[in-house]
């Protein structure tokens, strides 16, 4: 009688497990899909700063695609800058293309303000003055206003962090379905 | 089976559904709509600046010669003002030199239910020896909704026209025909619509 208590409730508990990682694991495999798709290191990025007002504001969630095709005055880019992991949110003012490599070399700007120099050059690693095709993560091409927020608050203060997965797990292991 | 989670579950479902709906419908209902803008640029003057030693710029005197508009009575023709401006200052260093422009549009058919904002900026693309392409961003603009689509400004150009080091040396001057045949200012009006309506 006991033991086949027992067997239950260990097979109760393995089920949730591999619930569990079905869950982890198909969030995964969308993720890297996505990547794959999109051809973008990071398909989806929130946008931080304000400097794409009255367009983008902090909090939105934008969509990344990358693609061959030449990147071109007017168009709205992410990019690292080298050295930082921060990606930033700019819109491409000038375009160098050479002759016989065909590298590309960008300026971009923010849409808000307009400072005295012209670009962002002063976001830029120390002696960087040009961006190229390998800093650029990927094209804007769709957004998703204010639920970048969730992102921004828990990176900002990460106790919210711990708080939601500490109630998440235990919703998992209480729920009786 | 009535519970408040379950209750709060399906409302929130389909809230969500009927968002997403509406949404793909307003960005769908985009492919419909034939934007026609037009839009003009005329560059009115092109102003020559000098350095002094101590600093202040000094508008050259034979820059009012320039005044092609008062001259001639017509604007300068935008390629053929490029192109004084970039002979000139391929002599001269320390001459700067920004251009006066007017610029009018309407852009009133860009503006559908998926439309964010418009952003309008006037390039310069011309070709030069090293470079198959180059696009200089002079001027831009932010229109935030249909009310503002149709407007005219006389301005200086925004943006200094700079090329890349190495462009203008002794070594490598730029060819004249090359760059009477590449100049032209165009006038690109780039929309952003996207993926989900904004203010529904």
């Amino acid at each position: 009688m006991v033991e086949s208590i027992r067997s239950l409730q260990i097979r109760h508990v393995l089920n949730q497990i591999i619930s569990l990682g079905m869950i982890v694991t198909s969030a995964l495999i969308i993720w890297k899909g996505l990547m794959c798709v999109t051809g973008s290191e990071s398909p989806v990025v929130v946008v931080l700063s304000g400097s794409m007002e009255p367009g983008f504001k902090r909090g939105d969630i934008l969509f990344l695609h990358m693609s061959k095709d030449p990147i071109r005055a007017g168009e709205i880019v992410v990019f690292n800058v080298d050295g930082r992991e921060i990606p930033i949110v700019h819109r491409v003012i000038k375009v160098h293309e050479r002759q016989d490599t065909g590298r590309l070399m960008f300026s971009l700007k923010n849409d808000l303000r307009d400072n005295n120099f012209g670009d962002d050059r002063l976001l830029y690693a120390h002696g960087q003055l040009w961006l190229q095709r390998h800093h650029i993560m990927g094209r804007a091409v769709g957004f998703l206003p204010y639920v970048g927020w969730v992102t921004i608050i828990m990176t900002e203060k990460p106790i919210i962090k711990y708080l939601l997965i500490g109630a998440l797990g235990l919703l998992v292991i209480t729920s009786k379905e | 089976m009535h519970s408040f989670g379950y209750r709060a579950n399906a409302v929130v479902t389909l809230a969500v559904t009927i968002l997403a709906v509406m949404c793909s419908m307003a960005s769908l209902s985009d492919n419909f709509n034939v934007p026609s803008p037009t839009a003009e640029v005329k560059v009115l003057n092109i102003n020559w600046f000098q350095k002094q030693a101590n600093g202040n710029d000094e508008v050259m005197p034979w820059s009012s010669s320039f005044t092609y508009f008062k001259h001639f009575g017509h604007p300068i023709q935008p390629f053929v003002a490029m192109l004084y401006v970039l002979r000139y200052t391929f002599y001269n260093r320390h001459v700067k030199v920004s251009l006066t422009v007017n610029i009018s549009a309407d852009l009133s058919s860009l503006f559908t239910w998926n439309t964010k904002q418009v952003f309008v900026f006037v390039a310069a693309e011309y070709e030069t020896p090293q470079n198959a392409l180059n696009q200089v961003s002079l001027w831009d603009g932010i229109i935030p909704s249909k009310d503002h689509a149709k407007f005219w400004i006389h301005t200086t150009n925004k943006y200094r026209l700079i090329d890349t080091p190495g462009f203008f040396n002794t070594q490598n001057p730029p060819k004249k025909s090359k760059l009477l045949n590449g100049l032209n200012i165009r006038f690109t009006p780039s929309s952003i619509s996207l993926l989900f309506l904004h203010g529904c």
